[in-house]
């Protein structure tokens, strides 16, 4: 299995914090490889906000070619911490040229366009660049995104962290996912490495998503550029999130009616039964079914868990004012926020969704039985 | 025949023909019941004249004596040779016969009884489906696997604890981005049905006995009303008797308009006195059996009961025009007639076709997806069965099923239409038994359910035809388990009450085998529509053209 732990804190933490919870965790998983997904960042990157930062492995080659294309479109550096290593990496971990960390300035071209097309673009930006690297094979890209950062390794995540020096002053986050192991189902590939991102929204997954290909289909049917990839089958849950928020205009309360509509019974004595009705029939394509545990940030730094419609995969949700933690096991959460009250530790069952909001000023348990908030 | 007698070219010997009556004459009581029971006429009172020679023992012969002949008389069965009267194997002699004295055979070589069925000009009719039959050659459906089996990364589900939900939609659904704004804007959304995945295909009122009927529709209640099961039971061409127009139970059938729109006159009156919408219309253009064919009810079944059901005098055949007539072009006659229906119920019912396979299956389903009102497409295959069809349409017209849904499923996905225009395959499912499993390859290959009725006539009422040319005569009416006869003596041999009690047997024990299918693939909450990765078969050209799987 993975292990997942998401943390939100009011303080940046550094994402050793998130790597030690995955290592007290390690039974769970086989220590195979390791994604961290960074936000609200502290440190260097606390005053640049607004400008989106390039996330990804490159050769040195690969370095170059980049330089060459951001400035081609017009983008300036404006903060690179990116990692060049020199010492021998790990056991199992490969060796890098360089892992890229860079915030850039806006092209000049672009000051007048609104936020949508500046996404829009940030996004095209992103996948013409992954392109770059398949073709010559020396560009990985995880990210390219205002105060997102993220981080892609095969090895030990606690020693893929020490080995990267991933405890620097300047590396600290107030939202931090980390997932450990590597895809098992298809071949090794830093592509199906969660977390996933699009577009600010990331998600990560313990579990096996069995209705992967008819969703598959469906998403790369809506002819929308950013649905692309699906190295791994849990990359559908980031995506199925991003439609349901740009193209539906629903918030995450309605992301469980999506995946794991309530049946047809429920939907009868449901207050909010004809819209969820309709949601379940058009949105049939979506639903997914397999074991899984679903961990994800919205763009405004809001952390979502949510489960299968079977609750087969662990996970628990605690914390304290000002810090909260969703881990995929006690001992996890334990080791992120010892100084809790575990009685308040809450497991999300069948259809529960878990929201900690962007204030976090609580954990919040919604219920799928429950009225939908967004329609009164 | 006298070895000084003529023949004629269709005079054929019991070697002839396919089927051969194997008689014991020990065993035979001369109780008559088998030649009463022979729905053709096959078998007769044989009165048989035998010559013994008696020759006296030897110490009494002498030079005056001699053998003799003894010419005695007796009874038993001879089987008619002329083609008009040959056997059809059915075998209601062996079913009856107390002391199992008779039985009727495959001949060991191909018949010559074949090139004789065309008397009077006339090709042969019959009903039944393709003749296909060598067994062990599995069709494509049999022979796809299931192989994307969970188990340590994801753990198997339990298809007899855990909660599954095996239900489908009929009716067109919208993209979500467009159903969400009309349900905001109380805008009018297509109706949608939620049903069962198996659904009972088109049998006509008329081409099956009043008894089958009945039965078939009892099944149906007891399923929806004590099981819960959403089954629903299209009628077939042949409207719909008035007081089902009229009952509760009109929501758990599928109203079939067809080229002869028998029976619609009825329908259309009895609108205003519906208690509740059907469950759908279903437009026929084509039928797997007799693609390019109308439906033909033969005189001999058109009685009182069934002319004034479809308004016709009786005693007529009833051959429904290949065509609607009031076809111009796909486009006006589909729009056309697709809002016409709607229309009838207030757009409350959702209306969808059914074509026969064919390689234009592709062009329809394009039109359909323009048509907004289109609530999804049939497409029954070659292996589809019928009451009445000419052999040579059955045997040699028409598209196999799995490509054919297959392309349809493909070309929805690659127009992002996949959930909109729900695709229904019938033709040959369950064909060699193996009901759950042609099913849940045919789901997975993108259909959203599927339409079955030879499989419930075999195992809800014991219908004896087969693809090996066996009975095959519903078409005249001489049905001898009473399922598609319209003679009172014919059909009260089938009892409607154990016709329902078999068919709540078959879907229940269908459901369980569908989950036993889809719980080892991680699936239960949803049909696993479309789930290609889950399918394989050992053929490398089939698993190309399906793209699926080839594995050996």
């Amino acid at each position: 299995m993975c292990r997942l732990i998401a943390l939100t804190s009011e303080e940046p933490q550094s994402p050793m914090l998130a790597m030690r919870a995955l290592d007290v965790m390690r039974e769970g998983h086989d220590g195979s490889g390791v994604g961290l997904f960074l936000s609200d960042l502290g440190g260097a990157f606390e005053s640049l906000k607004g400008l989106p930062i390039l996330s990804g492995i490159f050769s040195g080659e690969g370095v170059k070619r980049l330089d060459r294309y951001m400035t081609s479109i017009g983008f300036v550096t404006r903060h690179n911490i990116s990692i060049r290593n020199t010492k021998t990496p790990p056991s199992g971990t490969p060796k890098r040229d360089t892992y890229v960390i860079c915030a850039y300035e806006y092209p000049s071209a672009w000051a007048d366009l609104d936020q949508k097309e500046i996404q829009e673009r940030l996004l095209l930006t992103r996948l013409r660049l992954r392109q770059m690297g398949e073709e010559q094979e020396d560009m990985i890209v995880y990210s390219f995104w205002p105060d997102v950062i993220m981080v892609k390794e095969i090895g030990d995540p606690l020693k893929v962290a020490e080995y990267l020096q991933l405890d620097r002053e300047e590396l600290k986050a107030r939202v931090i996912l980390a997932q450990g192991r590597q895809n098992t189902n298809y071949a090794i590939n830093l592509y199906a490495c969660h977390p996933f991102f699009i577009q600010g929204i990331a998600s990560m997954t313990n579990g096996e998503n069995t209705a992967f290909v008819p969703i598959r289909e469906y998403l790369t049917s809506r002819g929308y550029p950013g649905y692309v990839g699906y190295q791994s089958d849990s990359e559908v849950f980031t995506h199925i999130a991003h439609y349901m928020i740009h193209s539906l205009g629903l918030d995450i309360e309605a992301y469980k009616h999506i995946i794991t509509p309530l049946q047809d019974e429920d939907l009868e004595s449901h207050p909010d039964g004809g819209f969820l009705k309709q949601l379940k029939h058009s949105c049939r394509r979506l639903i997914i079914d397999g074991p899984n545990c679903v961990m994800g940030r919205l763009p405004d730094n809001t952390l979502f868990l949510v489960q299968d419609r079977k609750k087969l995969r662990p996970a628990v949700a605690g914390g304290r004012k000002g810090m909260y933690a969703f881990s995929s096991e006690m001992c996890g959460l334990d080791a992120a926020i010892p100084d809790r009250d575990k009685r308040k530790d809450f497991q999300p069952m069948h259809l529960d969704t878990v929201i900690v909001p962007s204030d976090r000023s609580e954990v919040r348990v919604c219920s799928q039985v429950e009225p939908l908030a967004l329609l009164h | 025949m006298l070895a000084s007698g003529t023949l004629s070219p269709s005079s054929l010997s019991v070697k002839d023909l396919l089927w051969q009556v194997q008689w014991d004459k020990e065993k035979c009581t001369l109780c008559g019941r088998c030649t009463a029971v022979c729905p053709v006429q096959a078998i007769e009172l044989g009165v048989h004249r035998k010559r013994t020679i008696q020759i006296p023992p030897l110490a009494e012969i002498g030079p005056a004596t001699s053998s003799s002949n003894v010419y005695q008389v007796y009874h038993g069965i001879g089987q008619r040779t002329d083609p008009a009267y040959a056997c059809n194997g059915c075998a209601m002699c062996n079913l009856v016969c107390p002391n199992g004295a008779i039985i009727p055979q495959r001949s060991d070589e191909m018949d010559k009884l074949r090139f004789h069925l065309s008397r009077g000009g006339q090709a042969r009719s019959r009903g039944g489906r393709r003749n296909v039959p060598d067994l062990l050659n599995l069709g494509t459906l049999d022979r796809i696997k299931f192989i994307r089996i969970s188990m340590l990364t994801d753990p198997a589900l339990d298809a007899g604890r855990h909660e599954f939900e095996l239900r489908t939609l009929l009716g067109r659904v919208l993209p979500p981005e467009e159903n969400l704004r009309l349900y905001r804007e109380n805008g009018w959304i297509p109706p949608v049905r939620e049903i069962y995945p198996l659904i009972i295909g088109s049998m006509s009122f008329g081409a099956l006995s009043p008894n089958m009927w009945e039965g078939l529709q009892m099944g149906v209640a007891y399923l929806n009303e004590e099981l819960g099961m959403p089954v629903r039971m299209c009628t077939g061409e042949g409207g719909c008797p008035p007081r089902l127009l009229r009952s509760r139970f009109l929501k758990y059938t599928i109203l079939q308009i067809a080229s002869g729109y028998f029976g619609w006159d009825e329908i259309i009156h009895a609108l205003p006195e519906m208690k509740e919408d059907p469950c759908a219309i279903e437009i026929k253009y084509g039928q797997g059996a007799k693609p390019g064919d109308g439906g033909l009810l033969m005189w001999y079944k058109v009685n009182k009961l069934i002319a004034a059901i479809r308004g016709v005098p009786s005693g007529v055949s009833l051959p429904s025009p290949p065509t609607h007539q009031t076809k111009y072009s796909i486009e006006e006659s589909v729009a056309k007639m697709i809002q016409s229906m709607y229309m009838a119920w207030g757009f409350r019912v959702p209306v969808y076709p059914k074509i026969s396979g064919t390689s234009t299956a592709l062009s329809v389903l394009n039109n359909l997806t323009r048509n907004s009102y289109a609530g999804g497409l049939s497409i029954d295959g070659e292996d589809g069965g019928t009451g009445a069809a000419y052999t040579v349409s059955m045997d040699h017209m028409g598209h196999p099923i799995a490509s054919n849904i297959r392309d349809c499923y493909l070309n929805l996905a690659k127009l992002g239409r996949q959930n909109e225009v729900p695709l229904f395959a019938a033709g040959g499912v369950g064909k060699n038994g193996k009901l759950a499993a042609n099913a849940a390859a045919l789901i997975m290959l993108g259909a959203s359910g599927v339409q079955v009725g030879k499989y419930l006539m075999q195992a809800g009422a014991g219908c004896v035809g087969s693809e090996s040319d066996r009975c095959n005569i519903c078409n005249i009416g001489l049905c001898p388990k009473g399922i598609t006869s319209q003679d009172p003596r014919l059909y009260r041999r089938l009892d409607p009450e154990k016709v329902a009690e078999r068919i709540v047997d078959i879907f229940l024990s269908f459901d369980t085998e569908l989950r036993k299918i889809v719980a080892p693939l991680g699936r239960s909450t949803s049909l696993p529509i479309g789930m290609s990765d889950a399918l394989a078969i050992d053929d490398r050209n089939a698993a190309e053209r399906l793209q699926i799987k080839y594995v050996v």
